[in-house]
């Protein structure tokens, strides 16, 4: 069979770190090839070559036989090679027609356009309308906006980079579909995931990489999850399970919290109410933009509530700050790092004062004792395994997965009564997020609460015991698993229940 | 082909070096401009009338301090307003209603000689700037009115009061009619620090502030509030910050400092309050604080850096008839290839050779 793409032995360097270390991977056309690996591990710098955006130090490509060293994306557009990134570049206030349009040198925004467009969503089952507002679209019809702009070039391969990782089940399996077809109709996709039981169910082949380097490549079929995955990470992975199961009394409860959106573009939460006993691990599934970020800001106390609508162990605390709170051990993990957790241009001691219970003795009377703030940021940095030469090291210069497990460790290191999380484990790769379940679950072990908040279900499934899913701010009652199961979830996250 | 590619870390030479830098090309463009317009003069000599001179003699020496107290001063408390993203512009109208108001008490006890005279005239100037500058705070957190525009425009509303002021109440009974306050006697006077010259104790007052605002923003949560305000306003938030309460102190401290530097200029060098009040150092003193980075005690340098090139305009004004925007040409170009020279901390320079 004949390679689309051959990438032979292919080094990249920034200074002394090799990020691309002799790595080789042949792509079939036709195929879907996953490209598996942990943060870090080299998986984007290999695709920003292929793309066109860098240069590698030394290997060589070949596209379809012949030589093939793109300068620029445009170059490797030209070649056929489209990507869908992980972080759409839309524009809101723009219809699909038009948006798809800005995407095409060749045509102009007062062309009609729109049966080219459906033309493509109907060979392909991508569901949208042209005439549409990008703004008014769920996160899974702005991808099939995306892969319509990819698909209208004709490309030959098309690099999908982590795509399901906002998608609802339905969406997922709408998408597997898509992929199925195309790869079908002869274009080869280069599949980035780190969710390796959809590498499992649609990659023909998968190449791993770890540290830079090719750890192998393999028919994912022929390996469990578990194997895949440790090869990715290059060490055993421990199994997730709660040891000690002890639900004690209840702690915290949210009473029929409504509230309006100081944003016009924010979601109205409506009557939220949750029951959480010592002990538990409850999760809110549901996609994003259905009230997370409104819900995060009361519980965080960016945002007061009204008065008993909160209560932590008999005590109304709607109406104080998330320091106060912080006080009466409750602690947060907001989703967003970068300038909400931690602020990017402070280093990490710094950072460390976001969270200060007086009982660190970080501060004193508002004077800051820099000593005992190294000794704690020092302190998560070792118990969490997070990657960085010093605590002195800005949080912005910190990858994405080392400074989630710096946020986590730093509120974790609190022993928190209550910890309500967001997104613990978004874009971190396996092994960390390993890491980072097995600390919850430890912490929940010890008899404390946690409210996990997700859009990522396998992480809810397999941490939470009681399942709440939130939907246009109507958060539902608890799922039961056994009579219900993922189906019910499934529904309640379109706010299917409404019809019922 | 040049490019400017992000470091991995802050550069802590370019740091050092970027002021030196600016001053550098600073210097060189002001000389290309000297050698445009200057016909029969000296270029070297002009530069050693602007920059040398006031550092040899004492007197323009002292002048000079007495220059960069009011900056040191004011400087101080827009750092810290500018840190948190709070943008005070308006600190020339605080000083002068500072100094309208400190001054205010001083003639009300015009008969009464006090050791608690000067004290209360302070207090009344702090008080001035704050109250001032707090309308600006006010309706920043109430309605949301952009506080740049509440400043800058109350600065003038400030000099015309000003004036108002010296024609009505506060002008002199008997001093022909003309614009100004009687003279201070000597207990509304600050006291003298230098024998034979006007400068006068502001200057420790403002060397005891910085070492006081360097130990606020670096040893103080409050010092973090700013800083985390100023850089990711939601994660203030979720530290269970205030970011109303951010809004006031901003104001006020840099409002209460402004009013001190002005009731210091009234009862210092000028020993009245007069028409001449206002002298551009709330507006120069927003060159000063970004000169020094904001930082509490590197106000204390670019405030004498930027001194110098006032008394050094006065001297070329004198000595060579040259127009006093020499001054605002200098102080512009300074800050231009400062925040120029600054993106060097953040990018370094990479030459490349394009391909064709």
């Amino acid at each position: 069979m004949k390679y689309q793409l051959e990438v032979s032995n292919i080094t990249k360097s920034y200074g002394d770190l090799k990020a691309n270390d002799n790595v080789s991977l042949n792509i079939k056309s036709s195929s879907i090839h996953a490209l598996l690996g942990e943060n870090g591990a080299g998986k984007s710098t290999l695709v920003k070559i292929i793309y066109g955006s860098l240069a590698p130090d030394s290997g060589e490509m070949k596209w379809a036989d012949d030589k093939y060293s793109p300068k620029s994306p445009f170059e490797a557009r030209e070649n056929g090679i489209a990507m869908v990134f992980q972080h759409f570049s839309l524009f809101e206030s723009l219809t699909v027609e038009e948006n798809i349009i800005l995407g095409l040198d060749s045509v102009g925004l007062n062309e009609n356009f729109s049966d080219e467009i459906l033309k493509y969503s109907k060979q392909y089952g991508l569901d949208v309308n042209p005439q549409q507002v990008v703004g008014d679209l769920s996160v899974g019809a702005r991808q099939r906006v995306e892969i319509i702009r990819c698909l209208i070039q004709n490309p030959k391969l098309l690099i999908m980079d982590e795509p399901t990782s906002v998608l609802t089940p339905q969406e997922v399996s709408d998408l597997f579909i898509t992929l199925k077809r195309l790869a079908k109709d002869g274009c080869a996709i280069l599949y980035i995931s780190h969710k390796l039981e959809e590498v499992i169910e649609i990659c023909s082949e998968a190449t791993i990489l770890r540290d830079g380097k090719l750890v192998q490549s393999c028919i994912p079929q022929d390996h469990s999850q578990k194997e895949l995955a440790e090869m990715m990470i290059g060490k055993k992975l421990t199994e997730l399970a709660r040891k000690n199961i002890t639900i004690g009394e209840d702690i915290f409860s949210i009473n029929n919290l409504s509230k309006k959106s100081n944003d016009i573009y924010g979601v109205e939460l409506k009557n939220v109410a949750l029951k959480m006993k010592k002990g538990s691990i409850v999760g809110i599934a549901g996609v994003a933009g259905n009230g997370q970020d409104e819900l995060m800001e009361l519980l965080i106390g960016e945002v007061t509530s009204p008065a008993g609508t909160l209560d932590l162990n008999g005590k109304d605390i709607g109406h104080l700050n998330s320091h106060q709170r912080r006080q009466l051990s409750i602690f947060f993990v907001p989703e967003e790092r970068l300038g909400h957790g931690a602020v990017p241009d402070m280093s990490l001691n710094e950072n460390m004062l976001l969270s200060r219970p007086d009982e660190t003795e970080m501060t004193k009377n508002g004077v800051i004792d820099w000593k005992k703030v190294g000794m704690h940021s020092k302190d998560v940095i070792e118990k969490f395994d997070v990657q960085t030469p010093s605590s002195n090291m800005l949080a912005k210069s910190l990858s994405g997965g080392n400074l989630q497990k710096f946020m986590v460790g730093r509120e974790l290191i609190q022993n928190p009564e209550l910890l309500i999380v967001a997104q613990p484990t978004w874009g971190v790769d396996a092994g960390s997020a390993n890491n980072i379940h097995q600390a919850l679950i430890a912490l929940a072990d010890q008899g404390s609460a946690i409210l996990i908040i997700s859009q990522d279900l396998d992480e809810i499934l397999s941490l939470c015991e009681q399942i709440h899913v939130l939907s246009e701010g109507v958060l539902s009652e608890a799922v039961d698993m056994k009579k219900d199961g993922l189906e019910k979830i499934s529904q309640l996250m379109v706010g299917g229940e409404k019809n019922d | 082909m040049i490019k400017l590619v992000p470091r991995v870390e802050n550069s802590t030479l370019m740091i050092l070096l970027s002021p030196l830098l600016a001053m550098t090309l600073t210097a060189l463009s002001a000389y290309l401009i000297f050698v445009y317009i200057l016909v029969d003069i000296d270029v070297s000599s002009v530069f050693y009338t602007l920059f040398v001179e006031p550092l040899r003699d004492s007197y323009y020496f002292s002048e000079l301090l007495v220059k960069a107290a009011p900056l040191m001063i004011i400087g101080l408390g827009l750092s810290i307003g500018f840190r948190a993203g709070i943008w005070n512009i308006g600190a020339e109208g605080q000083f002068v209603i500072g100094g309208i108001a400190g001054s205010a008490v001083g003639l009300y006890f015009y008969n009464v000689e006090a050791f608690w005279i000067l004290p209360l005239m302070t207090i009344a100037g702090i008080l001035g700037g704050m109250f001032y500058a707090g309308i600006a705070a006010f309706l920043r957190v109430k309605y949301q009115v952009n506080e740049i525009l509440v400043t800058l425009m109350l600065t003038y509303v400030a000099v015309l009061f000003l004036s108002a002021m010296l024609q009505g109440p506060l002008r002199n009974p008997s001093g022909f009619n003309f614009p100004e306050s009687r003279l201070f006697h000597d207990s509304a006077l600050l006291p003298i620090i230098w024998e034979g010259t006007r400068l006068h104790i502001g200057l420790i007052v403002a060397i005891i502030l910085s070492l006081i605002a360097w130990f606020g923003i670096k040893k103080h949560m409050f010092g973090m509030q700013i800083k985390i305000s100023g850089s990711a306003p939601r994660a203030a938030k979720f530290a269970g910050f205030d970011d109303n309460k951010t809004v006031w102190y901003s104001l006020l401290i840099s409002g209460g400092l402004a009013g001190l530097a002005g009731i210091f200029e009234a009862a210092g060098p000028a020993g009245q309050l007069t028409p001449g009040l206002p002298q551009f150092y709330g507006f120069t003193a927003i060159i000063v604080a970004f000169l020094a980075r904001l930082h509490p005690v590197g106000v204390l340098f670019s405030a004498l850096l930027i001194a110098l090139s006032y008394v050094g305009g006065e001297n070329v004004q004198i000595e060579y008839n040259l127009p006093s925007s020499i001054t605002q040409i200098f102080q512009g170009m300074l800050l231009f290839y400062f925040l120029a020279c600054d993106i060097l901390i953040k990018y370094k320079v990479v030459l490349f050779k394009t391909k064709n």
